[in-house]
């Protein structure tokens, strides 16, 4: 009787191979971690974020990114900030939240800040009103820049086209030329788009 | 060197407190990011208050592009602009608080109640208010030049480099420097 030979283990290529996640040893980690890629952000931190939390540290999948980064933005707050408290959190627990976000803010905030002061002491030259003037304009381009980019995903919105593009607008002129307070067009006009669209994407 | 660490114009505490509290209030509406309240942080520190002139406004929201970190630090330099380091803490303290405390907290559950109608509804909802917003700070920023037809095509030229390249924001903000001591803008 012959024994029947073992079947050949499956062969995986190493890049098919699941690669094992690390996780931030300590709130310390995550501090300076989150500093370095405060200091690299130049003009919004997120895709330096992604970079460094996926690619290189490998603390998540670029679908745990995404989700987080899906969470951060339906909260209030500054998006990177949120994300970084939700994932100092969900590691190191509170302390871990306080330490990414310390990370983040503190550096750039020292180096921002001593900029503001040296502008203010040159407050005298009109060199320096002239740079920051231009400057003034393209930062307004920038703004209009993200905006024309997050348009695009209104096309798919549940509540159409037509809807969407009075909703932008009337929020623009209430808040841009007529100067009325962000709480009552934050509240009026987006609970009417909120009320809207639980309409629209009706029961899961 | 009082002028620069405590502001231009010393604020009073109540004032301070004014600050505080108004931007603890800007920060729960918040929804698309810090930036979208800086049409409200206008209307508050120049129109209803005038501790900022148009042009210093929009000058601490460029200068704070033009460094590295997050965007939201441009309420630092504000609140800087407005009454020194007492101004900052008032402005930040004021913007973090409440929406540091309302992430932690709901966090959790919107990891479990991720598909629900709600979260749905308010994300999609809101999506449009969003790029509303950012219209009117991209008006609001241009307070000081509007009337120059040579700022609309700086704009234009910042949309298409941003929108075609891949090119740091770091080389628009040189540009638009070296614009505005050219006398252009």
């Amino acid at each position: 009787m012959v024994e029947p030979a073992p079947a050949p283990e499956p062969v995986l290529l190493p890049e098919l191979l699941p690669i094992p996640l690390a996780r931030p040893e300590s709130p310390a980690v995550l501090f300076s971690a989150f500093t370095a890629l405060a200091l690299k952000g130049f003009g919004g931190v997120l895709p330096v974020a992604q970079r460094t939390l996926v690619d290189d540290k490998r603390w998540m999948t670029r679908e745990q990114f995404l989700e987080l980064l899906s969470i951060s933005q339906v909260l209030p707050g500054p998006n990177i900030i949120n994300m970084a408290l939700i994932f100092g959190d969900r590691c190191h627990g509170w302390r871990g939240a306080m330490a990414a976000m310390a990370g983040l803010l503190l550096a750039p905030l020292v180096l921002v800040l001593a900029l503001a002061a040296l502008a203010q002491g040159l407050r005298g030259q009109p060199q320096v009103a002239d740079a920051l003037r231009g400057m003034g304009v393209v930062a307004a381009g920038l703004v209009l820049g993200t905006a024309v980019r997050l348009a695009g995903g209104l096309r798919q919105s549940p509540l159409g086209l037509p809807a969407c593009v009075v909703l932008v607008m009337a929020t623009a002129v209430a808040v841009g030329l007529l100067r009325w307070p962000l709480v009552g067009v934050v509240l009026g006009l987006g609970g009417l788009a909120m009320a809207l669209a639980w309409r629209r994407v009706g029961a899961p | 060197m009082n002028g620069v660490w405590f502001g231009p114009d010393l604020l009073s505490a109540a004032q301070l407190l004014h600050l505080f509290t108004h931007f603890m209030m800007l920060s729960l509406l918040a929804v698309g990011g810090a930036i979208t309240t800086a049409p409200d942080m206008q209307r508050f520190l120049v129109r209803e208050q005038g501790w900022l002139s148009d042009a210093q406004f929009t000058a601490s929201v460029a200068l704070a592009q033009a460094a590295p970190g997050p965007n939201v630090l441009f309420v630092a330099v504000l609140g800087f602009n407005v009454a020194g380091l007492a101004g900052v803490l008032a402005t930040m303290a004021g913007t973090l608080l409440p929406s540091t405390t309302l992430a932690l907290a709901a966090s959790r559950w919107g990891d479990r109640n991720r598909s629900s109608r709600l979260l749905r509804a308010f994300t999609v909802g809101l999506a449009p208010v969003t790029i509303g917003l950012l219209l009117a700070t991209c008006w609001i920023l241009l307070e000081p030049t509007r009337t120059q037809s040579t700022s609309a095509v700086l704009v234009a030229i910042t949309v298409g480099l941003m929108l075609r390249t891949r090119l740091s924001p770091l080389w628009p903000i040189a540009g638009g420097a070296a614009a505005g001591l050219a006398g252009w803008v």
